[in-house]
């Protein structure tokens, strides 16, 4: 692969968030990556638990140890070790063990579903804008600025709020809102990219555009708008959970962390434990994304 | 300078006018026939056809477009569905509730952000380090809508020393105009302020570490210990080149929390726009929902604005750009 001189990777500053290092791509760069990020022990923490987390989501028909959404208005709101309901029940008197686990399938997809759409979206559309350059550049980045105007909190409540709830809707109102934010990291690497000699040289060797951005772009661009990319899952879990949490994203009796938050609320005063619960859930996989991001961030900066 | 300004303004003016365009099409994503959501459904025909000419949905999308944004910059943003009132009249009394409640979240993050940050940077890796980027991880990581909880649940269930809804004596759900700066009221800002400022305080935390740490490696510190200047005095040299970044993101932040504080002012009650856009969102109220997100947006843009315009006066440097 190439060789990209940081002089002119640094010569433009690279969007918030984002780290363009100043980097030698080589044969072995991905493994040298792989390296580092199996040696930074919190980093594998945390992708161990997220792994737990998603097993535990798929399998949950073979390990939740009850139906959740068998109801019994006898055992509503039981505390956390009551028998047979190891974490209590809500307010229906669903096992909240098993519909934690339940609800792990709806909120984790929801926090990965949005980004990697909007990843194969916001790439495609920043690499393109950026290769064409120009005026055409122009047009789109104006555009996607627009989308930026709107924090992404209030962009999200305002596509789906208008749309109504309902979980496709939730999950096209978030891809929305991260499509300009991944487009503008792609375009911006792709930029500065595209100025490079190497490029002259592949387009004069007689190279179609598309071969150029197979072979010379995208190995460029892929790497920095995945790290971004990766940083943005804990975000849009948050969103997404919240607008189950405001009655916008997935209806009840489906079992989804927020949505849950949302139906156990009143139960604060009578068993505030286990009302708190579904929100442990969102946080520890929230923080271990994050967490998980940085250290693939610091993988893959070899400056340090 | 002049040129820089004139050329930042020119620049805003376009996204300004698509902003209005996407809140004019939010219409157009609600499903159905927007006169739905306008006409009950058992409306007679001929009172349809009189509110499709009365809301101008007889004429084509671009001329609607162009009425309603007309209207919009005289300050007319139609009429609430559900209340029957001006949608401004409404969306002003609670965008004062939410600059309120944003504000004070806004300025509780910037100060403890720069001071973590600030302390983190100093010593990069010492304990002090460790703890303070921990606690800006779990500060953007957090939901705050159920830190906002958890906070009430132990404030106000548990303890019971602070409210756990509303905005104070006179606050009304409908945007009232109640606040007033006294202790009956203040006391009541607490726990939506201290839930919100978490993720500013995250952000501002972690860019001042870093842009800390950036500076104290630059030669001219290097320089100015070699000189055998005080600590103090480098210090002071050192907030000189980090403080018109540092207020750039802190003032961004603000306009943030403006359009997220949605989640907060639902758990806590708090009378601001995240309580009427939820009302507009569940009474499918579309121009009340149409209104609120365009004066927050408006303001958000407005605000990137100052910001742009601030950064060269406080930053030599950018003059010369």
């Amino acid at each position: 692969m190439a060789v990209i001189a940081s002089h002119l990777l640094a010569s433009a500053p690279p969007p918030p968030g984002v780290m363009v290092s100043a980097r030698i791509v080589s044969p072995g760069y991905w493994r040298s990556v792989g390296h580092r990020l199996v040696r930074d022990r919190l980093a594998m923490f945390c992708a161990a638990v997220l792994v737990l987390l998603v097993l535990a989501a798929i399998f949950a028909p073979w390990v939740a140890p009850a139906d959740p959404f068998k109801a019994s208005m006898l055992k509503r709101l039981l505390p956390v070790g009551s028998p047979g309901y190891w974490l209590g029940s809500d307010e229906l008197g669903r096992d909240l063990l098993s519909r934690l686990i339940y609800g792990g399938r709806l909120s984790l997809a929801m926090g990965i579903v949005p980004v990697a759409a909007a990843f194969l979206i916001g790439t495609s559309i920043g690499v393109a804008a950026g290769f064409i350059g120009g005026k055409t550049n122009m047009a789109v980045m104006r555009t996607l600025d627009v989308f930026y105007a709107f924090p992404s909190v209030l962009l999200a409540v305002a596509i789906s709020g208008a749309m109504g709830p309902g979980l496709s809707n939730t999950l096209l109102a978030l891809t929305i809102v991260f499509i300009p934010q991944i487009a503008r990291v792609a375009e911006s690497v792709t930029t500065q990219v595209t100025q490079l000699e190497y490029i002259d040289a592949a387009r004069m060797s007689g190279a179609t555009s598309l071969t150029i951005i197979r072979l010379q772009v995208l190995g460029n661009v892929l790497g920095p708008v995945f790290v971004y990319a990766t940083g943005l899952i804990s975000v849009c879990m948050i969103l997404a959970s919240g607008l189950s949490f405001l009655g916008l994203g997935v209806r009840p009796p489906e079992a989804e962390w927020g949505l849950m938050l949302n139906t156990l609320r009143a139960a604060i005063f009578n068993n505030p434990v286990v009302a708190a619960l579904p929100g442990v859930m969102i946080f520890i996989t929230s923080v271990c994304f994050n967490m998980l991001a940085d250290g693939i961030r610091s993988a893959m900066d070899l400056k340090r | 300078m002049l040129a820089y300004f004139l050329r930042r303004l020119t620049y805003t003016i376009p996204i300004a006018l698509g902003v209005t365009l996407l809140s004019f099409l939010l219409v157009y994503i609600a499903p159905g026939d927007p006169l739905n959501a306008i006409a009950p459904a058992d409306a007679p025909a001929d009172v349809v056809a009189a509110l499709k000419v009365s809301y101008g949905l007889d004429k084509p999308m671009p001329v609607q477009y162009g009425l309603w944004l007309k209207r919009a910059l005289q300050g007319d943003l139609g009429v609430s569905i559900a209340s029957g009132r001006a949608v401004r009249s409404d969306v002003f009394a609670a965008v004062k509730n939410t600059l309120i409640l944003a504000t004070f979240a806004a300025l509780l993050g910037m100060v403890g952000g720069v001071v973590l940050g600030a302390v983190a940077g100093n010593r990069i890796g010492s304990w002090a380090d460790r703890a303070a980027s921990g606690f800006s991880v779990l500060g953007v990581s957090v939901p705050h809508y159920w830190l906002g909880l958890v906070l009430t649940i132990i404030f106000s269930v548990w303890l019971g020393w602070l409210p756990a809804m509303g905005a104070g004596p006179g606050s009304s759900a409908d945007g009232g105009n109640g606040w007033q700066w006294d202790w009956a009221h203040l006391r009541h800002l607490i726990l939506p302020g201290v839930t919100l400022c978490v993720i500013p305080m995250g952000i501002v935390t972690r860019t001042v570490r870093a842009l800390v740490a950036e500076t104290l490696q630059q030669e001219f510190v290097t320089a100015l210990w070699a000189r055998g200047l005080s600590r103090f005095a480098v210090f002071r040299h050192v907030a000189k080149n980090t403080l018109p970044t540092i207020l750039a993101v802190s003032g961004l932040q603000l306009g943030y929390l403006m359009g997220g504080s949605i989640l907060i002012e639902t758990v806590f009650a708090w009378p601001g726009t995240g309580f009427l856009l939820n009302t507009a969102i569940f009474q499918r109220d579309i121009p009340l929902l149409q209104g609120t997100i365009l004066v927050l947006c408006l303001f958000f843009v407005a605000l990137n604005l100052l910001v742009d315009v601030l950064q060269p006066l406080i930053d030599p440097r950018m003059r010369r750009a």
